[in-house]
Parts: C-alpha cells; structure tokens; sequence
C-alpha cells in the first residue's frame, strides 16, 4: 500500500542526506519526496510517499524516528488527508489538437501557462492519479516533458504537525 | 569566562566528559589539537598504530566499562582507517565517540590533500555526527555527542572538526553545558506499565518458558535484575553470544549460549517452548535459524529500548519499548503483588525435559590420542587458569566459538567479542583497551593466526605503554570457520582458507619486545600458561598453541531449518 509520511526535520545541513540514506541503506524506495523550509525556520518539512506492507511501514517509521533530526512524524496515510501535487507538462499542440488539448486542461482545471506555435506548457495541481489521468487524456504521445514536485500532504482537519 | 582556542576548548571538553585516555594518531588536521593534549595531563593520549586499532581500543574500553570509549584520528585516511572500528561498535551498540580532523573549511569540497567526507563516508554506521562550524560550539557538541552516545540504544557519534576550528590564536570563552537537551531525541525512561503487566500474566501461566537475555542486559547493567527475575521464576535462561555472562555460565538455570552453534539444550528448548521472554536481544539470524520456522508454538515477549528491534524479524506478542533494568524492575513488582505463581508441576516437568536435552550432546569433543590439542581444549585449560575471571576478547572465527562455548562467564562484561559486524583484528587492540583500565585484572585475547595478523602491528603500542595483555593464539594454520563451511558446503575444497608462510610468531612478539611461547603439545600446555600467568605476568605474551586443523565447532544449526535442527557432530545431526 502506498503511503504519505510527513517529516519535521530539523533544518541542518546533512539532516536531508540521512533520510535519503536511510532508504537506500535498508533497501526501501521512495517514490517522490519533497522537502522545503518551514514557517519555523529552523524546521523543513518532509513528505515523502513509498511503497510497503504494514510491517514494512512501521519499520520505515521506527527507522526515520530513530534519526536525531527527525523531529516529529505522522503517517498521513494512516487519516483523513490532503495530498496534492503539482505538474508542469508540455504538450505539442498544432492544428485540431490546439482546442482538444485546451478543452481537456480546462476540465482538469488545468492552466496554460506558456504557448508556442506548436507547444503548450501546462501547469496541473492534483493528487498523483489525476496528474496520471490528464496524461492518459491527452494520450501520452503528444507529450513532450514532465516535471512533477512530488506529493505534499497535510491531515484534514483539526489534527496538526507541528512542535 | 575563559579564553581558550577551539584546540584547547576540544581537550577540555572530553575532560570534563570524564575522559581518561583518548585513542589516536596525530596528523596535518588535527596538529592544534594535539598541542592542546601536550599542554595538558588530565586526558591521556595512547598513539596507536594503525587507527583501526584505536577504534577498538576505545571500543573495548567501552565494552569493559560501559563508558564511551574515545578516538582521535586525522583527516582523509586516518579518519576512513577507523570506519571498521566504528561500524563494529555501531552493529554491537557500543558508545563512542570519534574526533575526526579535516581539512580547512575554505577547503572542503576541493579534493584537497587528506580531504575525506567523513560524515558521508560513516553515516549509515553511526548513531549521529556533527561537524563544526564555529569553534565556540565545541564544548556544546562534545557534551551532546556523549550524551547521544551513551543514552538509549548506545552508539558511536562522530564529530568532524575543520582545521581552523581549532585555530590556537582564536580564543573564546568556554564553557560546558551542564545538561543537554534535544528536542527530537528523547531516549525511553521506562516501559508501557499495560503491557509488562501483559507479560507477566503470560510468563505466570507459562508452562515450557525460556529467557533469552542478550548484549542489551549487560550494555543496561541489568544482569543482576535479570539474574533475580530467572532465579525468582525457576525459569531456563539462555543467552546470546553479546549476552554472555550476564546470566552465571555456571548457573544451574543457565542452557547455554543459543543460535548457530549454540547448545543443544538451549535451542531445543527454544524451539520448544510456549512463551519466550526475550530480554535485550535482537533476534539475529544467527540466532533464530528460519524465521519462518522459528518456535512455533512460543508467545513472544520482547523487551528492548530500540523500537525498531521489535518485531524486526520475528514479530513480538507482546512488545515492549523501554529500558531493560526499568522494566525487569517493574516486572519484580507485578511479581510481589501477583497472587499467582508459575505452574510448578508443568516447570518442573519441563525442568526434567531440558535436564534430558542437556544430556545429549553437553559440549562433548572428541579429545586427539597425539598430542595435539583440540582447540576446546585449550579454552577449558585457560578458564581453569584464570578462575573463569578474565577479561576475554576474542577475534572472529572458530576459536572465537570455541571461547564463548567453553568460557564460563560468570559476570557480566567480561567477554569482549565483535558479535554482529563479526571483526576479525578486533580481540588483541580491545584487549589492550581493557587491560589498560583495569591493570590488576588478567585480560586475555582469544585468537587464531588468521585474525591476530590483521592488527598485529599494536604489539608495538603495547610496548610503549606497558600493556601486558596475555595473546592465546588457537594457531590450526587456516582460517578455520572458513574451512569448516567449506568441509561441510563446498566438498572440503579449501579455497584460499590455509595461510602458508605464517612468520615464526615467538620471534615476531620478541622483536617487538615481549615474550612468546610456542606450545605444540598438550604436555608443554600447564608449564606455558603457568609462565604466562607466573614469571611473565607483567609482560605482554604471546602464546602459539598448535591445535588441530579438522576441527569443527559443534553444534551447528542445520541453514534454512528451525532453532532445533543441528549438527551435533561430523556424523550426528538432530
């Protein structure tokens, strides 16, 4: 099953490269991760998706807890969250396919943020399978490059991460 | 407040962390540093020879004392030279820290001369690190490495200090911190009450109970609370090889080690028993054979300060996070107040299925008509010598089997060996670790001539600082568990697994000043380590016992099968 863990970190130089060789070390995969400053600024926030079992997960969790830096963490997955993640795509768009592929960003609620002649550069906020479902849409041979953030998340609600 | 350089601020810090001796070897980086020790003679400085060997020095040291042992080596290949060392405390949970010179800060990053990215290069083998930045964080970094070091699951911590942190014409005011608090480290104080008191309402109903205490118990300093619970119980107790010695080897209660070559009564009852009771272990594959096929009718109790121990590899019933002692002090408590008491018709009766188990193998061998001796034999004749009350360290290997197997160990941090990482070179420079902290105690390294050769350079530092360590070479001319496996796997083809040309060992340690004896028979044996113990009891000795080569350590669990599955001898198995 996939899940969301959402890390505070302590925002040192270093703190990032243990998370990652963590993974590598035991032989678990992220799949996107993110990882920016904070409100506080000497904490960065982490979110990172990867796949296990549960018993896998929990090892991942008790491993990143054992970590000095990692401050606090929660398994988003676990709750009621938000995930959303940003793509910028550009697409090549002449002729008849200019207006398909216009129409079909509006439906996505998806914004042209870039035009040329023959390329649309378009900017796309979702959860991960809608980004997927907008490829699939246009059809994935029009598609020129993807850039993708990664999955940020945040729990619904009143429940916060915070010190 | 005092003015002192980062050099200065760097000594005076590891004193006031309550170092005696630091184990290192000067360089470029580290120079400031160095003329900061020579200003001073709180903390001892020993020069090693090769930095591996200061690392398991401090580590032995640590072992021995349950304070963190302490290394000092210079950039680039001084700091890489330690990595075994710390990579061995990091898989046993020793505490250590590791100063680590490096190049100037404007440097780094240039591939400059002894540039190493130390923290890169040990990150997946250490508890934490730092590197400095500015030189008034020293004494703060220092006492947080200590603190992170010897609380929780202990481990080594390594602090990188850039050569112009330690500038001797910068001064700053020093002073230590005199409580460290981390906002994202908070080791647990004590266990979840609910679930000690779930364990102790299943070891009340168990009926075929074992107790399986590993390194955690000693590195607590819990084994006489573990030693009070067993005995309070009648229960059987069993330890892992990091274990040894904090259940009494001689103790009526006491199977034996458990595991790979573990004893029969010991892994028998494991595999047979309703509820387990696992106290500071880790469930190593080298304990639980097939975790598929592990004990499959025992409920399992786990106690462990490190969460991700628990349910690592074989899933706790009833796990417990928390330090051992506090725990097995809350245990005694629900025990006082319980109305109950353990089942003493079924203990019984499982009393007299184990007592039957032991009689079947009871770490027999088969003693040679020649004079060669049987390695076996030699460790029974070295624990009569020393009273069973040495300090032992021993390398890797058979003989390192054969120590923990026929080595009674009656208390606990006595028996020194590299259990997980499995170092060979380890046992001689953790041995002077030892020895130099506790002089008037006999300290003796188990070793073959495989494993001595690979730190055998320190019988140099043991003659310059006076460190009569007593050197028992079990010396069968091959890497013996090697050969072993190799007998048994590959059709006795010996690939690479026999030394030729082995240097003349006596001539070798009297070159470098001390005393060797070479022992070839079993008659020349009781004057040898009468020597050893006698007329050169202040001297370092190397003692190069024959033993015979065919060798193999028994038991030994079959692969891939269940805890009981073993080989009891070259034609026996279970």
């Amino acid at each position: 099953m996939r899940h969301i863990i959402s890390i505070l970190l302590e925002n040192e130089p270093g703190a990032l490269s243990r998370v990652v060789g963590l993974f590598a070390q035991r032989g678990y995969n992220i799949e996107t991760l993110t990882v920016a400053p904070t409100e506080d600024e000497t904490l960065s926030r982490l979110t990172m998706t990867t796949h296990g079992d549960e018993r896998k997960i929990e090892q991942i969790t008790k491993h990143l807890n054992k970590l000095i830096e990692v401050v606090k963490l929660v398994d988003l997955s676990e709750g009621a969250h938000i995930e959303r993640e940003l793509m910028l795509i550009k697409v090549k768009a002449v002729g008849a396919q200019r207006a398909e592929i216009k129409r079909t960003a509006d439906i996505f609620r998806g914004q042209i943020v870039d035009v040329t002649a023959s390329v649309y550069t378009i900017q796309l906020t979702g959860t991960s399978d809608k980004l997927e479902g907008f490829i699939e849409a246009i059809g994935p041979g029009c598609v020129l490059e993807t850039v993708r953030t990664g999955v940020s998340g945040i729990s619904r609600g009143e429940k916060i991460l915070s010190l | 407040m005092e003015l002192l350089s980062g050099g200065e601020m760097l000594v005076r810090a590891l004193h006031e962390a309550g170092v005696e001796y630091i184990y290192g070897y000067p360089g470029g980086s580290l120079l400031h540093v160095y003329d900061a020790v020579y200003k001073q003679s709180a903390v001892k400085h020993v020069l090693v020879r090769h930095e591996q060997a200061a690392a398991h020095m401090a580590d032995g040291y640590a072992r021995a004392t349950g304070k963190p042992g302490v290394v000092m080596v210079t950039s680039g290949p001084g700091a890489t030279n330690t990595i075994t060392g710390i990579a061995t405390a990091f898989t046993d949970s020793i505490p250590m820290v590791v100063i680590a010179g490096q190049v100037m800060s404007h440097l780094v990053g240039d591939d400059a001369f002894q540039e190493t990215d130390m923290l890169g290069v040990s990150r997946p083998i250490v508890k934490h690190s730092f590197s400095v930045r500015r030189p008034e964080d020293i004494p703060e970094l220092v006492a947080k490495a200590f603190y992170i070091a010897s609380t929780g699951r202990p481990g080594p911590v390594v602090i990188d200090i850039p050569k112009d942190m330690t500038m001797p014409n910068e001064r700053y005011e020093y002073s230590y911190p005199k409580k460290i608090k981390l906002r994202s480290y908070t080791p647990p104080q004590r266990g979840h009450s609910g679930q000690i008191k779930k364990a102790v309402e299943l070891l009340l109903k168990a009926k075929r109970p074992v107790i399986y205490a590993g390194g955690g118990v000693i590195i607590d300093g819990s084994s006489d609370k573990l030693r009070a619970l067993v005995d309070r119980l009648d229960f059987p107790c069993t330890n892992t090889l990091m274990g040894l010695g904090c259940y009494p080897g001689t103790g009526a209660r006491f199977l034996g080690m458990l595991g790979m070559h573990g004893t029969y009564e010991a892994n028998t009852a494991m595999h047979n028993a309703d509820v387990i009771l696992a106290v500071g272990a880790r469930f190593d594959d080298r304990v639980t054979n097939a975790t598929s096929k592990f004990c499959p009718d025992a409920k399992i109790i786990h106690i462990d300060i490190d969460p991700s121990s628990i349910s690592k590899t074989i899933i706790a019933d009833v796990p417990i996070v928390g330090p051992v002692g506090n725990v097995l002090d809350e245990m005694m408590a629900l025990l006082d107040e319980a109305n109950e008491v353990p089942d003493a018709d079924a203990i019984a009766s499982w009393w007299k299925q184990i007592n039957e188990w032991r009689e079947r193998h009871a770490g027999r061998y088969d003693k040679n008509e020649s004079q060669l001796m049987k390695p076996q034999e030699v460790i029974e004749a070295i624990w009569a010598k020393t009273n069973g009350d040495a300090y032992v360290t021993s390398d890797v290997g058979q003989h390192q089997m054969f120590a923990a197997q026929y080595y009674k160990f009656d208390k606990p941090n006595r028996w020194i060996n590299s259990g997980g990482l499995g170092t060979m070179g380890f046992g001689f420079p953790a041995a002077m670790g030892i020895k130099m902290n506790f002089p008037d105690d006999m300290v003796v390294c188990v070793t073959g001539e495989g494993s001595i050769q690979m730190n055998i350079q320190e019988l140099s530092t043991c003659l310059q600082y006076g460190i009569p360590v007593k050197i028992l070479c079990l010396n069968n001319g091959s890497l013996g568990m090697v050969r072993q496996w190799q007998d048994m796997n590959y059709e006795g083809r010996h690939s690479h697994s026999y030394m030729e040309s082995l240097p003349d060992f006596v001539k070798l340690v009297e070159a470098y000043g001390h005393v060797g004896i070479k022992v070839e028979g079993r008659d020349e044996l009781p004057q040898a380590l009468e020597d050893t113990f006698g007329k050169y009891n202040d001297r370092l000795v190397f003692l190069d016992v024959a033993v015979d080569p065919e060798e193999h350590v028994y038991p030994m669990q079959v692969p891939l099968g269940t805890m009981r599955d073993m080989w009891l001898s070259k034609t026996e198995r279970t």
